[in-house]
């Protein structure tokens, strides 16, 4: 298909930097001696694990091995799931003192903390993801969510100065599979800080890591019904949304099933918050740290296979330097390591799934007849399991599909502009608002640039950088509603 | 003669280069591959001692160290010996026969700071004595000044100076304040002839750092895109740790590429560095830590 080898066509016509195996790594995988966890699954209700029925398989992508089987609930064990949640905000939760409430969410956060190693093994695993990022960024990030909120517990009244604050009800919760825990740990972490239970429901391709954090919710002691896991596809996360009882509804994924959302709970009472897809334009000015910002470009793109949905994947590049910048970004895609999510040295694992993959060679299929030029890494994939080559497409016009459809895969798309104001126009030439990047060397281009961008979140000099602290969201198809910092307490609170 | 002018360079981003540093810090080298980091690691070691108190036989011993790293096990030997001119000829007739080069501190080392003329003459007379290679150190306050000119015209004298012998520019990068500025010291010395760029002199306290060392990579990657020449790179100072050199390996073979993993091109100057290497080597064949006590101090 579109991955053609180009192993012997790459040679050394890039400048003769050679990325060979003069000095090769040897093998690091992690060990997956010491990680529990069962066969089957069911569901997470009242403080118990539940049986339930239908179940499906999550497998491993970079094998394509069964992990576990894992039940779908329907409308009744939805029903008892918001039945659970409703009995615990009304008893337990909701009247529970502030600082009380704070013990448990710091509690939590410090089982992430001590189940680290495990829960990072679990998440590279079911996901795909390497090793290296989801041990040094999705799991301490997870528990520094915790953490966070669970200072802000109480001091609720502190973080609207001059505003009556109280808990909302119940929250449900649906969230993507590409940071299975981290969604977690954003959704869960400021509703339970604001005093509301929730039910939660994790990816169908990614819910191995949801059902560990259930067994932490009853180390924690967390009370009976505050969390609860219910597992399945779209008919599930749907019977979660129209359940007449619940009160506020989240959710983070695609902008096609952000809409069927919003359209199904029109008219109700119930409060929606919304972070969907994205296309973040990444903009390199001719006065940037070239070299930084060749890296800024690989982070922006290549994090997480590029499942990300604030990922980098219009890159803009002013004509003066789009040679240099190319040719680097290329020279700097060969020394990427693409394979098992569990070697430590892996820096790009495995694709999701293989209806992602199939999706990924369709966009790069198009960019191909649509007469963008490819780029691909002349790196080996592995035999088995769900890969894709680090892709850059150079020639790309607005006009192309893959300029303005959300890839989420390794597929970069390099656009060139000439001026500030068309770097701008550009950026903000996307149905998509969430994120985007700005390298120059020039403060001011810099911030008056950033300021004049249609996007939740702009990042000065660096790309994907995340904190407990700092809001995440949305303009435009990119959804509403802010995740993280003080913002992120809003949507889970009455402020009166 | 024509007054040197500084070609337009990339400007560095301070955060971003040392949270790249850092990445290759994470690499895990287990095994196989550290047992060829380490090796490689000593045939790309200038063996150093710089004191005033260095006597020829100080630096007799230090060549047979040099020479015969190890006793009982196959090792290859360093790349260098680094030493003060004056104990050069001292070096020089304790390698004979090896294919261990001699290096020498030349240039009113570590100040610099010495009378042009002078200079040049400690490194013919240093050249004349039998060194291979010389380290030079710059006019860092002539630098700081802006003097960029000057700096290019002493690099490239003290290049002519030193005729057959390959010559190492030391940048001295700790006093130096920025990353933009060591990388405008790299194309300057790169400009004006040097077969090496080096970081330090191993003399105030803030020498050799994976950061500062990535910038005269890049600068290095650049040069050689632009006129095809493979400028060699000597990160000295501070390293004293086998997990520290392998570090350093890791980030050349993702920079630069395996062109750049040989003796040749890239070097590590170090005083105290062998030993942990030696160490290390042992560990992994045989399992367990020696005791310092069997590792030879010369």
């Amino acid at each position: 298909m579109t991955t053609k080898t180009n192993e012997q066509a790459h040679s050394r016509d890039m400048a003769s930097l050679l990325f060979g195996d003069l000095w090769g790594y040897a093998p690091s995988p992690e060990s997956t001696d010491h990680v529990r966890y069962a066969q089957r699954y069911g569901h997470f209700i009242n403080g118990r694990f539940v049986e339930g029925k239908d179940h499906f398989s999550s497998i491993n992508p970079a094998t394509e091995e069964v992990i576990a089987e894992f039940a779908s609930a329907d409308e009744a064990e939805v029903d008892r799931a918001v039945q659970a949640a409703r009995a615990a905000y009304v008893g337990v939760w909701g009247k529970m003192k502030p600082a009380e409430r704070a013990k448990y969410i710091y509690r939590l956060g410090r089982l992430i903390q001590e189940n680290a190693r495990e829960l990072a093994i679990l998440e590279s695993m079911d996901g795909g993801k390497p090793i290296k990022e989801s041990r040094d960024v999705d799991i301490p990030l997870v528990a520094a969510h915790f953490l966070y909120y669970a200072g802000w517990a109480d001091k609720l009244h502190y973080a609207f100065p001059g505003a009556t604050v109280s808990s909302i009800g119940v929250a449900g919760q649906v969230i993507p599979w590409n940071f299975p825990l981290l969604m977690a740990a954003w959704k869960l972490a400021p509703a339970l800080a604001a005093g509301n239970t929730v039910v939660l429901k994790p990816a169908e391709t990614t819910p191995l890591t949801a059902m560990k954090l259930a067994e932490l919710c009853q180390e924690a002691d967390l009370p009976a019904g505050v969390v609860n896991i219910v597992n399945g596809a779209g008919r599930t996360g749907a019977a979660i949304v129209k359940h007449p009882d619940v009160d506020k509804v989240a959710f983070t994924g695609s902008t096609e099933v952000g809409k069927i959302i919003q359209r199904a709970i029109a008219g109700t009472r119930k409060r929606l918050t919304l972070e969907l897809g994205g296309k973040g334009a990444n903009i390199i000015f001719e006065d940037a740290p070239i070299d930084q910002a060749v890296e800024g470009i690989i982070q922006g793109i290549f994090f997480n296979q590029g499942h990300v949905c604030c990922a980098g994947s219009r890159l803009l590049v002013q004509e003066s330097v789009a040679k240099e910048v190319i040719q680097k970004l290329r020279i700097r895609m060969e020394s990427l390591r693409v394979g098992d999510p569990l070697d430590k040295n892996t820096d790009v694992g495995a694709i999701n799934s293989r209806a992602q993959l199939d999706k990924i060679h369709e966009l790069v299929q198009s960019g191909i007849d649509e007469g963008a030029h490819i780029h691909q890494s002349a790196c080996h994939l592995p035999s088995r399991g769900f890969f894709f080559r680090p892709t850059v497409f150079t020639e790309v016009s607005q006009s192309h599909r893959i300029a303005q459809e959300e890839i989420f895969g390794p597929v970069l798309s390099v656009l060139t502009f000439r001026t500030p104001d068309e770097a701008l126009k550009k950026a903000n030439n996307s149905p998509y608002g969430l994120s985007a990047g700005i390298w120059s060397d020039k403060g001011s281009k810099l911030f008056s640039v950033a300021g004049a961008i249609r996007a939740g979140v702009v990042w000065g000099n660096t790309y994907n950088q995340f904190d407990p602290a700092s809001p995440f969201g949305g303009y435009k198809e990119s959804g509403f509603g802010r995740e993280g910092g003080l913002h992120g307490l809003k949507p889970y609170l009455e402020v009166r | 003669m024509q007054t040197y002018r500084l070609p337009k360079i990339p400007t560095v981003d301070q955060v971003q280069v040392e949270s790249r540093a850092a990445a290759f810090t994470t690499r895990s080298i287990k095994k196989g591959a550290k047992k060829a980091a380490l090796e490689l690691a000593i045939r790309m070691m200038d063996l150093t001692t710089l004191e005033g108190m260095d006597t020829e036989g100080k630096v007799q011993m230090m060549c047979n160290k040099a020479m015969q790293p190890m006793i009982g096990r196959p090792c290859p030997s360093v790349a260098a010996v680094c030493v003060y001119p004056t104990l050069v000829g001292v070096a020089k007739r304790a390698l004979v026969g090896s294919d261990v080069k001699v290096a020498a501190v030349a240039t009113a080392f570590p100040s610099g700071q010495s009378f042009l003329p002078i200079r040049l003459e400690e490194i013919r007379q240093t050249v004349a004595e039998g060194a291979d290679e010389i380290d030079m150190v710059i006019s860092r306050g002539a630098f700081l000044a802006g003097e960029y000119a000057r700096i290019y015209d002493e690099v490239a004298a003290s290049k002519q100076a030193c005729g057959p012998a390959h010559l190492k520019v030391i940048l001295e990068t700790g006093e130096l304040g920025t990353y933009d500025q060591v990388r405008k010291a790299s194309q300057i010395a790169m400009d004006a002839g040097a077969d090496f760029i080096k970081t330090s002199t191993g003399k105030v306290s803030e020498a050799a750092t994976l950061p500062v060392t990535l910038v005269m990579f890049e600068a290095v990657r650049d040069f050689f895109f632009q006129t095809g020449k493979r400028i060699g790179i000597k990160p000295a100072g501070g390293i004293r740790k086998a997990k520290q050199a392998w570090q350093y390996l890791v980030m050349v073979k993702e920079t630069l590429g395996d062109d750049w993993l040989t003796p040749d091109l890239f070097r590590l100057g170090a005083s105290s560095l062998l030993n942990d290497v030696l160490m290390q080597l042992q560990r992994l064949e045989t399992g367990n830590y020696q005791s310092s006590l069997y590792f030879s101090e010369d």
